[in-house]
Order: structure tokens, then C-alpha cells, then sequence
């Protein structure tokens, strides 16, 4: 290998490294507050001892997985290679690709920067202040999360029907999403040593400048890693859009499902999309930059002391009161109005078998996702590497795509490849895995990394095989983080929209498709039941999201 | 290889298979569910349709929902292979797609008899099953039967910027512009959508089209006639300021569109499919039209249409060749002025 090439491939492997890390975000950092996670690849490399197992048949069923998850990048290469540059220039340079990316732009620019100050501002009020009521605020800050985000789009289109366009999408994207930054801030806020912020203050600085200069700048992990996860939400997001006719890749793409199938059209705007999702990724790691936050030396730091509001108490609850309104007031009032309009009669045996269906699919995709996560969780934990990095990545990446993405490239393949699993279980399963197998793998790389090497190399000592060694020790500690991985794919795929409708198998009804059939032909009454079902599903996952984020940050 | 490691893995492989196996037996069992119907007409009356068929023959019936053209697309993928028995359609540019790949079995002439020549094509190869008329929607609060369009192209005028709203992206306006593309040629359509684009709002559904309407978002929208008799049968409450125009006089915008009804050469419940077909066209299938809530016309022999309609024969609509439209171009053109 010549130099450059090694250059090229250490520059590879060291990109790959960091959207690694900056797509682990995607619900890590909503658990953990990930201050440690600069530093953490570094420590793994010199700290850890090197495996003692062979692990040749992990790597391959990690890399295997890895495979499955390249399948619709892949795919849409080879759709843009097999359309030739020609179509491809004529589908993506066209106005209304245009159009598309300034709805896009516009979209992103304008949520993400409003989404943090708020997340911020209430994540302060809750962690630093003496509000009165913090824990209960605290609690509503992030209960949003249990709503669909078509659910909420739904409930305020019924409020105020003419609801449209930019500020509507920037509006509602806002209220559904800012608890994806509001976790990580908070559990960030929470953890901050005191310290930092008492020197700044003895060296003469104000209140607001210690907070700009010595707090603002700790949180930027924290606030990189829940922009990145609101901006692949926008990105992805269908079904809230289209209720407001806000059009975006997401939408056109559907469009286009709708009146051409699978059309290079719509597998263009696939790869544009996808390319957007690149770009974010990418961007975050620039801005997120490569400065170290951990604590070094001994001792703990002490509690840090709240903040007296004094006069600016009124106002400062007026702010956590008016979110709670606008985020549940009007979801539960609006589905509250057309359960109660829709009497008894809206509550058909059908709501029961989406019901089921849903909990069956979300289970046992969940339960999947996080077998398929498994290997490469381990490896990561316990043999970490350049290859494995790679493949990490992999793992990562399609859970930024979009659901219609993926399930365009799985539509097409099992159509022409193997037919026998078109229209399956099977591959709505796969869809799923493929989508949340992020998800999967944060709970089980943070249960496996906690359960110390040394305790199988005891049992081992004492006579156990490794194998024994492992599932006696390692997988019996790390089972409370796999349920974890387990909930959170499970809540994801409750609320899915486009993949399922896309790949269902015939006959089949989840929550989200029939509420989203049912909306498009705007009877809201008998659509009622079904929201209310998917926030009776989420709510329990959400909570449990909450206690994981304030566990991990030692509370 | 290492023993433990085995034991993992298959502890692993054990699972998944497990739970793929599971979810196979899940799928093979929704396959085995007797006829198979895609079904691009609205869910309510595909499922009107199949109940009153089981009812009667005991077939059981499973149904898949989606549009036109992304169903006539998917049956072509599917090729042979496809799970589909029967197609539905709300419109016949996608029934026409399909005939085109050479998928459809000929329909049985029991069929074909019960319905009259100009709601099918010459071929036999599919069968209209019901029909709906292109309108222009408008709200009575704003426009006068004076100020309303003399033609759909009308529309296409500057005097009409930001003044009507249609969903260009659904299936139903595609067969509208479809009729427009065999009726007036390839540089007339691509002006009147040029003027669409410029001039219109789009939604996302008729009925959201008429919704808006409704609300004074604009001051009128092209719509199928059928879901402002719907909505006023229900409360009214998204077409209470709504009146509808009927152009008429042969105007592209007085399209009447065919619903079409044909069964896969693939099939493998070939009898039970003709069957279906025959009860949908039959006056028992007819009168679903008549007596239940879709408003859309019965085109059977002698079937009647709710008594609430404008006779089809009153409607003066152009002379179109529904077995000719071509939705593929239509596609295309639609793409290229940035519609869809």
C-alpha cells in the first residue's frame, strides 16, 4: 500500500470514527449526557485489554449485519448508475428539487436554532433554578415524546384548519421535537462540576457571562448531538408535513411511490435525501469539534447550588405552563374533543387488531433489532478496532435514513430478487431492524461496557468455559440494557409510517397506517382511537426513557 | 473455532431463527387467505364490495389498499409472480397500464355483458365497475355562476393565480389530465399544467382540496364530483360554503372517469376472480353504488345511480377512449412541470 493510500485510509477510518460517535448521539446522548464521549474511543484503545477470545464468528455475523445495512445506500447506486448521468441529471437538476432543498434548508435552519434555545432556557429553569415544581416541569418538558409527531400535526390541523406551510412546520416540528435536546442539556446541565463556573465568577464576571462563557460552551456536546437528531427527524418526518402541506424530500418521495411505484424519479430523490442526511452528519462532527470536557483529577465535584429567580419567577413558570399547554394541552384536548364527539360507536374491533398487530410487530421487531445489534455491541465493547469502527459505522448510518428510503430499496429487491419475501413479515422486519438498530445498540453497548471483563475472566478462572463465562456473567448484567434497546426500537417502530405502509404484508394494519388512512380521508373522529392507542403505547417507553437519562447521570 | 463463541452465536442464531420463523409462518398464514383484491378505490367501498361478495358466496376476500398508478406499477414488477387476483381502480389510465404489460385475463362475457360498450374497453380485458365526473368545486360565498370558468382550461389563465387548489400528486387528477392529453394534444397539456403550476394550490387528496374550499383557503378546486355528496350526506361540515360546477359542454373539465375492475392472467383462484368481478358488475354489486356512501355512479346495464346525482346522461362529457389513455406521460409531463 503506498503512503497516500494509507493516509487516505487512516483519514477513512477516522471520518467513519467520528460519524460513528456523532450518529451513537442518536439516543445515547438522550440517555447519557455524553461529556465522556470525545475521550471514550481514546480510553477503549489504551485502557482495555485486548480480547483473549477469538472472535472470528462475531465479527462475521457483525459483518453480516453490517452488509444488510449497506443494502439501500447500495441501492440507490446502483439505481443512479443504472439510469445513466443523463436521467440522473434531468431528475435531480430540476426546480423542483429545487424547491425541495429550500423548504429543506429553510426547515432545518429555522427549527433547530429555536429548538435549542428553548431546550436550553427550560433545561436551565429545571436544573439550575429554584423554580418551584422543577421535577414536575422536568417531567412535562420531555412527556411530548410519547405523541407521534403526526399526532400532534393532526391535533393542532383540527384546532386551527388553516394551518400551513413554513411556520406551521416550523411551529409543530419545534413542539414535537425540542425534548430530543431538552434530555441531553438537562442530564448535561445536571452533571457540570460547579467549579468551572465559580472561577469564572471570581474573576469578575456577571451571572449572564458566566452562563454564556462557562456553561453555554460545556453544553455543546450536548446540544450538537440533540440538533443532529432533530435535524434526521425533519429529514425523515412524513407524516406531520403532509397533514400541513409543508412538502419536503420525504413527502415528494411518497408522491412519487403514489403515482409511479418505484420509478428512478423517486429513487433520485432517495439519493438527494440521502445526501442531506450525509451532510448533517457531517456538518455536526465540524461543529462539534474535538475539545475535552471530562474532569480530570480526583475528588467528585460538589452539588452546584440553584439559582435564586427571584422577581423573574412569574415569568419563568409562565414559560415550562405554556410549553406543557401547547405540547400536550393540545393533543390530549383535540383527541379528547373527537373521542368524545365519536361516542362508543368509533371504538371498532378493528382498533384492537391494530392494537395487536402493532405491539406483536414493535416486540419482536424490537427483540430483533437488538439480537442484530448484539454482535457488534460486543465487539465495540470488547474488541475494539479499525475494521470494527467500520463496521460500526454501517451499523449507524441506516438508522439516519429515512423509513421511505429504505423501504423503497427492500420493495424493489425482494420484488426482483427474491420474490418469496416481497410483501412478507420478514421484510418489514428487516426494514425495521435496519431502522432502529442505533437504538438497539446504544442500550446494549452501555449495559455490555458495564459489565467488567473481569468478572468473566473469574468465572473462567474458576472453571467456566468462555462461553459459559459470557452468558452466565456478561449477558446476565447486560440483559437490563438489552430490554432497554428492546423498548426503544419498539417505541420507534409503534410510531413508523411510511415503511409500513410501503412493505406491509397484505391485510395487515399497524396504528400509524390506519390512523394515517383514516386522517387522509379526514374522518378525524374514527381516527381518534388510534392516536390515542400509539400515546397509550409510548407513554410507558417515553417514562422509562426518562428515569434511563436520569440514572445514567447518577441520580 | 472457539467453543464459546459458537455457543453465542448459535444462542443468537437459534433466536433470530426463531423469531423469523415465527414471523414466516405469521406471513405464510396472511397469504393463504383466499382471493387476493388490490384495491385503489376508496377503502369504504372496496370493503362494501367484498363484504356483500362473502356474504353471498362464502370466497373469502383479503384486501390491500394503496393508489392506481402505484398499484398498475406494482402488478408490473410483480409480473407473474404477483399476489394480486384482482385490481380495483378508481380511474382507467392505471387499468390501461397494466393491460399494456399483457397481465390481465380476459374477462368472462357474462361479465362484459352486464356492462354497456362505452364504460369498457373493446378489448374485453377489463371492465368498468363505477364512474365519476370531474367538477369544479367552488365556494358559493365568493364566486357566481357568472364569474365561475367556461372551461377546466380557463384555469390555466394569470386571472386565476393563487384563486383554486387540486391534488395533482393523487391518481384521480392524473386520469384528468390524462383525458386532457388524448383530447387536446401534448403542448396544450403542458401549458394548462405550466398554468397549474403557477396558478394553483396543491393538496394533498380531493377531499383536503374541498376542505379548503370549504375554509375560504381558495375559491375553488377540481375535485371528482362524488366527495361533496359524501361529505353532505356525513355532517356537511367540510362543504357547507361549497357548490359544485359541472362544465359540460364536452370540456375536458366534463371528463367522466371509469373506474375499471380486471383479473391477473397469473391468478391462481381464476374462477373465484371471474366470480368477483361478475358480482361487483352485476346489479347486486351495482346497487352498493346506489344505496351506500360512495356517491360514485353505477355504470352496470340498467343500473340505477343514487337518485341524488346528475344523471351521467345529463353530464354532456367528452368523447374519451378510456382503454387509451396514457398515464405513463402523463407521469412524465406532470414530473417535468414540477408537480409532482
Amino acid at each position: 500500500m503506498t503512503i497516500s493510500g494509507n493516509r487516505s485510509s487512516k483519514a477513512v477510518a477516522f471520518l467513519f470514527r467520528r460519524m460513528k460517535a456523532s450518529a451513537l448521539l442518536q439516543d445515547n446522548r438522550l440517555l447519557a449526557s455524553g461529556n465522556e464521549a470525545p475521550v471514550a474511543p481514546k480510553a477503549a484503545r489504551m485502557g482495555l485489554p485486548r480480547a483473549r477470545m477469538p472472535h472470528a464468528s462475531v465479527l462475521l455475523l457483525a459483518t453480516i449485519v453490517a452488509i444488510f445495512s449497506l443494502v439501500p445506500l447500495g441501492f440507490i447506486g446502483w439505481v443512479t448508475y443504472d439510469v445513466g448521468w443523463d436521467t440522473v441529471k434531468a431528475l435531480v437538476f430540476r426546480p423542483r428539487v429545487g424547491e425541495l432543498l429550500v423548504n429543506t434548508v429553510l426547515l432545518e435552519t429555522i427549527t433547530i436554532p429555536l429548538s435549542i434555545a428553548l431546550a436550553v432556557t427550560l433545561a436551565w429553569l429545571t436544573e439550575r433554578t429554584d423554580i418551584p415544581f422543577a421535577r414536575l416541569w422536568a417531567w412535562l418538558a420531555i412527556a411530548p415524546l410519547a405523541v407521534p409527531a403526526f399526532v400532534h400535526s393532526y391535533a393542532w390541523v383540527s384546532l386551527l384548519p388553516g394551518m400551513r406551510g413554513l411556520q406551521s412546520g416550523v411551529f409543530i416540528s419545534v413542539i414535537a421535537y425540542y425534548p430530543f435536546l431538552y434530555l441531553p442539556v438537562a442530564a448535561a446541565l445536571r452533571r457540570l462540576d460547579p467549579v468551572i463556573e465559580d472561577a469564572a465568577a471570581s474573576l469578575g464576571l456577571n451571572p449572564w457571562r458566566v452562563f454564556f462563557r462557562a456553561v453555554l460552551p460545556q453544553l455543546r456536546l450536548a446540544i450538537c448531538g440533540g440538533s443532529l437528531l432533530i435535524g434526521l427527524h425533519l429529514l425523515s418526518e412524513y407524516g406531520l408535513f403532509v397533514m400541513i402541506r409543508f412538502d419536503t424530500f420525504a413527502t415528494a418521495i411518497v408522491d412519487q411511490f403514489q403515482s409511479s411505484y418505484n420509478s428512478p424519479a423517486s429513487n433520485m430523490l432517495g439519493g438527494v435525501l440521502v445526501a442531506c442526511c450525509l451532510f448533517l452528519l457531517g456538518f455536526e462532527v465540524l461543529v462539534r469539534g474535538n475539545e475535552r470536557y471530562a474532569r480530570v483529577g480526583t475528588g467528585s465535584p460538589r452539588p452546584t447550588d440553584r439559582r435564586r429567580l427571584g422577581w423573574f419567577m412569574l415569568p419563568a413558570i409562565l414559560l415550562p405552563v405554556a410549553l406543557a399547554v401547547l405540547t400536550l394541552g393540545v393533543p390530549l384536548v383535540t383527541l379528547g374533543r373527537w373521542l368524545y364527539l365519536g361516542g362508543a360507536e368509533i371504538w371498532r374491533i378493528e382498533v384492537g387488531s391494530a392494537f395487536l398487530q402493532t405491539i406483536v410487530l414493535a416486540i419482536v421487531g424490537g427483540v430483533l433489532a437488538t439480537i442484530a445489534a448484539a454482535p457488534m455491541a460486543w465487539l465495540s465493547v470488547r474488541a475494539p478496532g479499525r475494521f470494527q469502527r467500520v463496521l460500526e459505522a454501517c451499523h449507524y448510518y441506516v438508522g439516519s435514513l429515512p423509513g421511505v428510503v429504505v423501504a423503497l430499496a427492500l420493495v424493489t429487491i425482494t420484488v426482483r430478487l427474491v420474490l418469496p419475501l416481497y410483501q412478507t413479515f420478514a421484510t418489514l422486519l428487516v426494514a425495521y431492524v435496519m431502522l432502529f438498530l442505533p437504538r438497539a445498540m446504544v442500550g446494549l453497548r452501555a449495559s455490555i461496557a458495564q459489565a467488567p471483563v473481569e468478572l468473566e475472566r473469574a468465572a473462567m478462572g474458576l472453571g467456566r468455559t468462555p462461553g459459559q463465562a459470557v452468558r452466565q456473567i456478561t449477558m446476565r448484567l447486560a440483559a437490563p440494557g438489552a430490554a432497554a434497546s428492546v423498548a426503544l426500537a419498539a417505541l420507534g417502530i409503534t410510531n413508523e409510517l411510511t415503511a409500513t405502509l410501503m412493505l406491509s404484508p397484505n391485510g395487515v394494519d399497524t396504528l400509524a397506517t390506519k390512523f394515517w388512512s383514516l386522517t387522509s380521508e379526514i374522518d378525524y373522529v374514527s381516527a381518534a382511537p388510534y392516536a390515542f392507542m400509539m400515546v397509550v403505547l409510548s407513554l410507558p417507553l417515553t417514562l422509562m426513557l426518562y428515569t434511563q437519562s436520569k440514572r445514567t447521570a447518577g441520580q | 473455532m472457539n467453543f464459546a463463541l459458537n455457543r453465542f452465536s448459535q444462542a443468537l442464531a437459534l433466536a433470530a431463527s426463531f423469531l423469523s420463523a415465527t414471523a414466516l409462518a405469521g406471513s405464510a398464514h396472511a397469504q393463504d387467505e383466499g382471493l387476493v383484491v388490490y384495491n385503489a378505490q376508496h377503502e369504504s367501498l372496496g370493503r362494501e364490495w367484498i363484504d356483500a361478495f362473502t356474504k353471498e358466496t362464502g370466497i373469502k376476500v383479503t384486501m390491500r389498499q394503496g393508489g392506481d398508478m402505484q398499484f398498475a406499477n406494482q402488478i408490473i414488477q410483480e409480473g407473474d409472480a404477483s399476489p394480486a387476483d384482482v385490481f380495483l381502480t378508481e380511474n382507467s389510465p392505471a387499468m390501461t397500464l397494466v393491460d399494456g404489460a399483457g397481465l390481465f385475463a380476459p374477462v368472462e362475457k357474462d361479465t362484459l355483458d352486464q356492462v354497456p360498450d362505452q364504460y369498457r374497453p373493446a378489448d374485453g380485458m377489463w371492465t368498468g365497475i363505477a364512474a365519476r365526473t370531474t367538477v369544479f368545486a367552488y365556494d358559493k360565498t365568493k364566486l357566481t355562476e357568472d364569474k365561475l370558468p367556461k372551461s377546466m382550461l380557463d384555469l390555466a389563465d394569470p386571472a386565476w393565480k393563487g384563486r383554486w387548489g387540486a391534488a395533482p400528486a393523487g391518481a384521480d387528477f392524473q386520469a384528468i389530465v390524462a383525458s386532457l392529453l388524448q383530447l387536446k394534444g401534448e403542448d396544450a397539456t403542458k401549458a394548462w399544467l405550466k398554468g397549474l403550476k403557477d396558478n394553483a394550490t396543491p393538496y394533498k387528496g380531493n377531499s383536503v382540496a374541498m376542505k379548503a374550499v370549504n375554509a375560504g383557503e381558495v375559491e375553488g378546486a377540481v375535485i371528482y364530483h362524488y366527495y361533496w355528496f359524501g361529505d353532505q350526506a356525513k355532517t356537511g361540515e367540510n362543504s357547507k360554503n361549497v357548490g359544485l360546477h359541472y362544465f359540460k359542454n364536452q370540456d375536458p373539465g366534463a371528463f367522466v372517469s371509469v373506474s375499471g375492475g380486471g383479473i391477473l392472467k397469473s391468478t391462481q383462484h381464476m374462477k373465484q376472480a371471474q366470480a368477483f368481478l361478475k358480482f361487483v358488475t352485476s346489479k347486486a354489486g351495482q346497487a352498493v353504488l346506489k344505496d351506500g356512501t360512495s356517491y360514485e355512479y353505477a355504470v352496470g346495464k340498467d343500473a340505477v345511480s343514487n337518485d341524488k346525482l346528475t344523471p351521467l346522461a345529463d353530464l354532456n362529457a367528452p368523447k374519451v377512449e378510456a382503454s387509451t389513455l396514457d398515464s405513463k406521460k402523463v407521469v412524465e409531463l406532470m414530473t417535468a412541470a414540477g408537480l409532482i
